[in-house]
């Protein structure tokens, strides 16, 4: 059953060759249902891989290249029970969004499909790989076929700019992990990465492994858009078309916050201890301020797909603060809190094309009122929005007030504030949006968001006015809702979860499975936890901080008071810095990226080699 | 091993670095990122590289002769492919930019709006 493993990378490449081929003269549908059937099989295939993985980790040599004597000689994919439910979250997020696209364009030829599968293909390798440079190639192969997507209506302008600015930093971001590759090779002799993690181990950490170790954060941050690399984000996730925005958005930048872990857990845990107090400090400090600038910019954002853009930096933060907790707690939080978050993104990013298949617009401001009628799609929308400011019990609530308790555990008394203030933020913008949008209210003029939308806002795949909701559209957008909402309430997940991580966190169990083949086992039992009494407060209180912040910029004028204006006058003056940064010009944003490398070097110099 | 491909390599960096950050072209903004890029390859190779050490081929020769390291040649050869791969997506979204707005300077490329 291992043997499947690695037909779901092949699947989607073969089908992905197969459309490029020869689907230029068959019916559109006939590409259509090719690509939905192989992304299910890929999704069933994922499933089938986790239930074994649960059992012992799978390791599958390529080539039957075993190890000889714990020295590793071929490439091997290594997966464990929280690299499985990844990919199988990727596999049913795509599943998703070829149902979503088969309504979506009006023309779309069979290159779509072909970049989507091999999009798919990309990821799953990447989540399953146990090779550093066999990494670094699925980084690559998931990235460009994502720069061809975000591009993908390439006649606007908006798509040209969004897909130069993410492909040269993602490149140079690229270019950096490899780099660090490259280093760990020159001092270990070797790629797989439960070798390099025995080879490193108990040793001093030397200038080598702190550069090596810069180089490849890096690389995994500009993906995961992290302050200052996260400028790219909002230019590129804003103009791709809706089906590729929820894969971006929900899967891609998670991904780099995986590759981060999984680096990290297999490669470094050795040499870097996951108990030092300075590689905490500085990955948490970076998550905060990622987080909270995120919310901010959220806030101010009036162009729906901007605004869940830079939620998801926000959340970034969030989830880098639960990984940089570098415990098995933190880890579980996270893994739970980036599925919930990513089926409710999701759906709000479905529910937003389902509003621009209809009114041919996606702003906020001109879209007041716009959308009363859409019985369906508008409460959705607001319960997401709820979700998202983490109200009690939806799905993003339970893995949020599992990262707080662990951090909370690791002496982190402040991190509940920034879980917070992010929470109401983010959803106080969407709350904000959906009262406007689907219900009318509010006025037409907003001194916070910012003013003068885009040139063109109608899609130019949808030049005619559409009356009714295709079925195709709904059910993906219900479908990811409900899986989002609902997902803390899985009887027995969260445990499971718990008991994942800590198989996750073993370095020297994952290195005896890999090199010696004795099957690692997640451990039998683990003290499972449930939020606290603490966590369902701060929960509602962020709720009730979105409430009030949405209601607060809907109905200002109604409220006319001193501390108001005066704390309306301070934000404003505060986005128009952070909008100033983000300029929109790539060399601006390759030189924060120079600047954020240098301080994150400067940082882990500092506190890592002492 | 001496550090002088090092040295070279982190050079080759940073006037990649450079010519992106002050670039008003994009095709020269492309160009630089492949110099930035090639820096890696001779990273790689500098690591495997061996004095006096002949190519990993063993046709007719003794296997103890002195061989350079084939697993980076062939992880160059693969970055190659991949930095290639990239540089064409760049220059073909470089020529549509070019052919809708008769540009190639980011500044003149930016959509005209508050952020």
């Amino acid at each position: 059953m291992s043997d499947l493993a690695p037909l779901t990378v092949g699947i989607p490449l073969i089908v992905a060759a197969v459309l490029v081929g020869g689907a230029w003269f068959v019916p559109r549908r006939v590409v259509d249902v090719a690509s939905l059937l192989a992304a299910s099989t890929v999704a069933v295939l994922c499933a089938l891989v986790l239930a074994k993985a649960s059992e012992g980790q799978i390791v599958y040599w390529f080539g039957g290249w075993q190890p000889r004597h714990g020295t590793a000689i071929g490439v091997a994919f290594a997966i464990d029970q929280l690299g499985g439910g990844l990919a199988l979250f990727c596999a049913l997020l795509f599943v998703a969004a070829f149902v979503f696209s088969w309504r979506y364009f009006v023309t779309v030829g069979p290159l779509f499909h072909a970049l989507m599968l091999v999009f798919l293909a990309g990821m799953l390798g990447f989540v399953y790989t146990g090779d550093l440079f066999n990494l670094f190639v699925f980084f690559e192969l998931m990235s460009v076929a994502a720069y061809a997507l975000v591009a993908y209506d390439i006649e606007e302008e908006g798509p040209l700019q969004g897909a130069l600015n993410f492909a040269v930093t993602n490149t140079i971001g690229a270019f950096s992990i490899l780099t660090g590759i490259a280093l760990l090779y020159g001092r270990t002799g070797a790629l797989n990465m439960a070798q390099v993690g025995s080879a490193l181990a108990g040793g001093k950490p030397d200038g080598l492994v702190i550069v090596a170790f810069t180089l490849i954060v890096v690389g995994f941050l500009v993906k995961a858009a992290v302050v200052p690399f996260h400028f790219w984000l909002a230019g590129a996730y804003s103009v791709a078309p809706t089906p590729v925005c929820l894969l971006l958005s929900a899967a891609m930048s998670e991904l780099g916050l995986y590759g981060l872990a999984r680096v990290y857990w297999t490669a470094f845990s050795g040499v870097l201890d996951p108990g030092d107090a300075g590689l905490q400090a500085v990955l948490v400090g970076v998550g905060a301020l990622t987080a909270l600038v995120g919310a901010a910019m959220c806030f101010g954002q009036r162009h729906l797909k901007r605004m869940l853009a830079f939620a998801t930096v926000a959340h970034a933060g969030l989830f880098l603060i639960g990984l940089g907790l570098f415990d098995a707690a933190g880890l579980a939080g996270t893994a739970l809190y980036v599925v919930a978050d990513g089926c409710v993104k999701a759906a709000m990013f479905v529910s937003v094309g389902v509003v621009q298949h209809l009114r041919e617009s996606v702003d906020e401001l001109r879209l007041r009122g716009r959308g009363r009628d859409l019985r369906l799609t508008g409460p959705l929308f607001a319960a997401c929005a709820l979700a998202v400011a983490a109200l009690p019990p939806f799905g993003p609530f339970f893995g949020k007030s599992l990262v707080e308790k662990a951090a909370e555990d690791a002496g982190l008394w402040w991190a509940p504030v920034v879980f917070l203030l992010t929470a109401a933020l983010t959803g106080g913008a969407l709350v904000r949006a959906a009262g406007r949008v689907f219900a009318g209210l509010g006025s037409a003029k907003d001194p916070i968001a910012s003013d003068v939308p885009g040139p063109r806002e109608v899609d130019p795949e949808l030049e005619y006015r559409h009356d009714r909701v295709p079925r195709t559209m709904t059910v993906p957008a219900i479908a990811l809702a409900l899986a989002g909402l609902g997902l803390g309430l899985v009887p027995g997940l969260i445990g499971n979860l718990e008991r994942a991580a800590a198989q996750f966190v073993d370095r020297p169990a994952y290195a005896a499975s890999v090199l010696h083949a004795r099957p690692a086992r997640p451990p039998v039992k683990a003290p499972s936890s449930s939020p606290s009494l603490l966590g369902v407060l701060v929960g509602l209180a962020s709720a009730a901080g979105a409430l009030a912040l949405a209601a607060a910029a809907l109905f200002r004028s109604g409220l006319r008071s001193r501390a108001l204006a005066a704390s309306e006058g301070l934000a404003g003056a505060l986005l128009a810095r952070l909008r100033a940064i983000h300029s929109g010009l790539v060399p601006d944003y390759v030189t924060w990226l120079i600047v954020g490398t240098a301080l994150l070097g400067g940082l882990f110099a500092l506190t890592l080699s002492g | 091993m001496s550090f002088f491909p090092y040295a070279v390599a982190a050079w080759v960096v940073l006037i990649g670095l450079y010519g992106i950050v002050t670039s008003r072209n994009l095709i020269h903004l492309v160009m630089c990122l492949s110099v930035v890029q090639s820096a890696s390859y001779l990273v790689l190779l500098s690591i495997g590289y061996k004095d006096d050490a002949q190519a990993p081929i063993f046709a007719d020769v003794p296997l103890s002769t002195p061989a350079v390291d084939p697993v980076v040649q062939a992880l160059t050869l693969t970055d190659v492919v991949v930095g290639v791969t990239v540089t064409a997506l760049l220059l073909a979204l470089a020529v549509q930019a070019h052919k809708r707005y008769e540009t190639l300077d980011p500044e003149d490329l930016r959509p005209r709006r508050r952020r």
